[in-house]
């Protein structure tokens, strides 16, 4: 299948994803540039951790108004696979692709570090390589990743089943020492009602070779992979 | 004109000094103007002409096979195999940083990464030793360098893998921020910033120019004081969004070979740049021209042009004709670039407004004119010594322990490096908190091991012995990684050299320097000196001379990091242990004494250990490796439980024999590592370990979850972990 590593100036986890689906998966692999007009026949779109633009107004604020974002849009719309990680949460979320907000940690400092996952669903083209309530372990890197929505929405998101990822601990306990950034309900990450937007703040494609301490994040370019030739097939 | 006629304070402005003018007055055979003035006084400062330092530099050894670059470029160069060259530099931001710390740190960070981008290298891993006054009264500068080094480097998205802090009353008004990156490039693709090609055009690319940074050259030059405050525009702010796009930009320009040399504009700026880049061919020169250069601001005079330290600016020298295929590089990541000027093979730097010529200098003057100052070294009063007799006994280990693990010098410096991030690029496979960081070279086996080390108590209390002892620490870090240290770069922060003693300090440290460099075959490849750390004439730092080391492994896949993995394991202390107390942390923690001579450092012995622990972890018989230095062989034991998870159950340690118990303990004896091995292969370690005639002492079996001594104390590791994750956040 074919991936396309969306960059815009001051992306910096361009090289990062496109390494994991090139080198290790050995997938097809585009890179698309924030001026581009076309998503180039890509079945899966990845906005990658970075500082869009700098990020100095206020985290993907920038990003949503770039020209590929309206076919990124459109893309989402039809049912394709938009994965936003870490910036690229931020900006789906600025772009309305998916709700909430991404407000700066609760510790007010960046944080570098790994992180347990609960994964909530095991159903979605993101996830179906993961066992039913699986742990996972996924390193985080922001300073702003804390998820924020206003009441009617966080509980419509729980309702629907729409949180995918909460940071939780090793034993698969979601609670509160286990949020690295304050996230209510310990989210980190949320797919739209359709489930093909997915977002997470944690970085899959540093955790997908062993030499980097784990390769949980495999598990999920994987089931994207999977998920696409099953389209195929069926 | 004679020196009298000149203004003083416009001379102090500058900061030359009346023999400086009359040497320019004599060479140029003409008074120089305003403008010129203003450059040659930015070019002779300590900062950019080494004035005080350069004839003892020269004692430095800079060769060896790998070297493909050593000193007098943007950054040294070493050849690391498999058609990869290793692109790396260490420079100080330190005066800035002492009054901007957010901002000096951002922007020490943001100029070291243009050194290496100038050699045609990417960028992939920075490092940053820091030394502050103690906590809390230095928490504004703690806090404003490590946000602002996070600030820049998380956001550009290279990784901070590796770096150190300590804290010393000396450093409390002068804190000190030694940034270093570290970058690759494949061989034939590495660049010099050579203004080579009469005619060839200069562009000027990134940040538009403004009134930002005057002097700061100058004012790194001088000590501070109550009014440097007021120098806080001297110091530049960082943009570390614009520097991304000029990386990559820079990284696209490998596409074309339209361009002949790239140059980071820092301290001094387009002056200082285009003279550098002149100056490092023979007879060439350049003409600029200062109204084509991009500006920030109206009213802007050629003065400030040429002296702005406006950040994220490049100079590009690109082939006649040629200008529209590189320009279109920059246009993609909207970066501004403008044609500015010319090669020439006048060997003069040209200056012009429009049509009227504002400055011509010879660019030898600018670059090598200043006249070498001759200072007297004086070796000062004895630093106080230390009778071991007179030290009263170790009575409790393990409360001393849970002490060292809790004192800021020891303690885990996880609540810092946790807000860099350290691991974008996917190539770190060794984080930091251990000895060394090491990054994959991807499509390779190689691994880059990396660090930084001083121990400036020591450079206090013996500047040559010090100085021998950091870079003989700094390779023990790469080698405990399984790696072999390759080359150095360094950076020599002192006080003022005018002082007699300081000056003996620097030249001490050179030597000693020099004599472990040579010994342990480690060139120099490039450097930086920050002179004038000390503050109204009283609390001058300590010399500390920071190594920085890289070292590689030929199969990454043969790292050793220092946690304990494996109950059941060996461990062992691999070198011989002396009544090395002076100058230790436990003297201080627990006595509050800096005093005596330093640990005795053989460095054939140095050698002898790292050539045994490399053919044993290149044999695959150590499971972890840690090098032993600050707080003794206690510390560093609780350090591999604490990495590990795991603890160690010892025999007690004897105090008949001719090592002391509290030097057994936390004695910094050099040359030492603990390791761990698995039993199958402990006959093989003896073995190897006779052959290269180095002494290895059992300490005990992994396993637990407390570290115990027979009989004489037992801690936990959660007792440990409690003391040692407290202290610095």
């Amino acid at each position: 299948m074919k991936f396309g590593v969306l960059v815009f100036p001051g992306t910096w986890s361009d090289r990062d994803c496109g390494w994991v689906v090139d080198q290790v998966l050995g997938e097809q692999l585009t890179y698309l540039w924030h001026k581009d007009a076309d998503l180039k026949g890509c079945d899966c779109v990845i906005l990658p951790g970075g500082f869009a633009y700098g990020d100095y107004l206020r985290t993907g604020a920038i990003a949503r108004f770039a020209p590929v974002m309206e076919k990124v849009g459109e893309f989402a719309d039809r049912g394709g696979l938009v994965w936003g990680i870490c910036n690229g949460f931020q900006i789906l979320c600025e772009a309305g692709l998916l709700p909430g907000a991404l407000i700066r940690n609760a510790s007010l400092e960046f944080r570098c570090q790994w992180t347990n996952l609960m994964v909530d669903r095991n159903d979605l083209p993101y996830t179906s390589q993961c066992a039913e309530r699986e742990v996972i372990r996924v390193p985080i890197s922001h300073g702003e990743g804390s998820y924020f929505a206003d009441p009617a929405t966080l509980s419509r998101l729980e309702q629907n089943g729409q949180v995918v990822f909460r940071y939780c601990d090793a034993d698969g306990r979601v609670t509160p020492g286990a949020n690295p950034n304050g996230s209510l309900h310990n989210i980190a990450g949320i797919v739209n009602k359709r489930g093909n937007v997915l977002g997470m703040m944690p970085h899959p494609e540093r955790c997908s070779e062993p030499e980097l301490g784990g390769t949980d994040g495999l598990k999920l370019f994987r089931s994207v992979v999977e998920s696409a030739t099953r389209a195929l097939v069926s | 004109m004679k020196v009298e006629q000149l203004d003083e304070r416009r001379l102090r402005e500058v900061a030359l000094t009346p023999d400086e003018y009359s040497a320019i007055v004599d060479q140029l055979k003409r008074a120089p103007n305003e403008v010129e003035l203003g450059m040659l006084g930015v070019l002779w400062s300590e900062h950019c002409s080494y004035k005080s330092s350069k004839a003892l530099l020269r004692r430095l050894p800079s060769s060896g096979a790998s070297v493909l670059q050593g000193p007098g470029e943007n950054a040294g160069a070493v050849n690391i195999g498999e058609g990869w060259a290793a692109v790396f530099k260490i420079e100080s931001h330190n005066h800035p940083s002492a009054i901007e710390p957010y901002q000096g740190a951002a922007t020490g960070v943001g100029g070291i990464i243009r050194d290496v981008i100038a050699m045609g290298a990417r960028p992939i891993a920075l490092l940053d030793s820091l030394r502050f006054g103690p906590l809390p009264a230095s928490r504004h500068h703690v806090d404003g360098v490590v946000a602002g080094i996070g600030g820049y480097g998380n956001c550009i998205g290279i990784p901070t893998v590796a770096g150190e802090i300590y804290f010393e009353d000396c450093y409390a008004q002068n804190p000190l921020v030694n940034a270093m990156c570290v970058g690759l490039v494949p061989v034939h693709r590495l660049m010099r910033a050579r203004a080579e090609g009469t005619g060839n055009s200069l562009l000027l690319v990134g940040a538009d120019t403004g009134r930002d940074g005057i002097h700061g050259a100058s004012f790194a030059s001088v000590e501070l004081d109550e009014n440097s405050s007021q120098r806080r525009p001297a110091v530049q702010v960082g943009n570390p969004f614009l520097e991304k796009c000029l990386l990559e930009a820079c990284m696209d320009l490998a596409h074309t070979d339209a361009v002949v040399a790239i140059q980071d504009l820092g301290a001094a700026g387009l002056t200082s740049s285009v003279a550098e880049c002149a100056g490092r061919v023979r007879g060439a020169g350049a003409r600029i021209d200062v109204s084509l250069v991009p500006r920030r601001e109206k009213g802007m005079t050629p003065y400030h042009v040429m002296l702005s330290e406006s950040q994220e600016r490049m100079l590009v020298v690109v082939q006649r004709g040629r200008e529209a295929e590189v320009e279109s590089i920059f246009q993609a990541w909207d970066l501004t670039s403008a044609v500015i000027g010319e090669v020439t093979d006048d060997g003069c730097l040209t200056v012009v407004d429009g049509g009227r010529e504002v400055a011509q200098l010879p660019v030898a003057l600018l670059t090598d004119g200043a006249p070498l100052r001759r200072l007297v070294g004086v070796a000062p009063a004895q630093r106080p010594a230390l009778d071991l007799d007179e030290l009263a006994p170790l009575v409790d280990p393990g409360a001393a322990l849970l002490r060292l693990l809790a004192s800021p010098n020891l303690s885990s410096r996880r609540g810092i490096f946790r807000r860099y991030d350290h691991m974008v690029g996917d190539s770190t496979v060794v984080p930091p908190g251990g000895d060394a960081a090491v990054l994959r070279i991807k499509g390779t086996r190689l691994g880059l091991a990396m660090t930084t080390d001083c121990n400036s108590r020591y450079c206090h209390l013996d500047p040559n012995l010090g100085a021998q002892l950091a870079v003989a620490e700094a390779a023990r870090n790469i080698v405990a990684t399984g790696a072999q240290p390759l080359a150095v770069t360094d950076c020599l922060n002192f006080a003022n050299p005018d002082r007699p003693e300081v000056y003996w300090e620097l030249e001490e440290t050179i030597a000693g320097l020099a004599q472990a460099c040579r010994v342990l075959e480690l060139p120099i490849v490039s450097g930086n000196v920050s002179l004038y750390n000390e503050s109204s004439g009283e609390s001058a730092i300590y010399p500390t001379p920071v190594i920085g080391m890289i070292g590689l492994l030929e199969d990454y896949g043969r790292r050793l990091e220092a946690g304990l993995r494996s109950e059941g394991d060996f461990v062992l202390l691999v070198g011989s242990s002396h009544n090395d107390l002076g100058g230790s942390e436990y003297l201080k923690v627990e006595h509050g004494r800096i005093a005596g001579r330093p640990p005795a450092l053989d460095l054939t012995r140095e050698r002898a250990v790292h050539k045994l622990m490399l053919a044993a972890a290149g044999g695959g018989l150590l499971r972890s490796a840690h090098d032993c230095s600050d707080g003794g062989m206690l510390v560093a034991l609780a350090e591999c439980c604490l990495l590990g998870g795991i603890g160690v159950r010892c025999p007690p340690v004897q105090s008949e024999g001719p090592v002391r118990t509290d030097a057994a303990f936390f004695g910094e004896s050099p040359s030492r590592f603990i390791v761990s091995v698995p039993s199958r292969a402990m006959p093989e370690m003896q073995t190897l370990a006779r052959r290269h005639h180095v002494e290895v002492t059992m300490l005990g079996l992994a396993g637990g979850d407390v570290i115990e001594f027979e009989g004489q104390f037992r801690v936990s590791l959660a007792e440990m972990r409690q003391a040692w994750e407290g202290t610095v956040t």
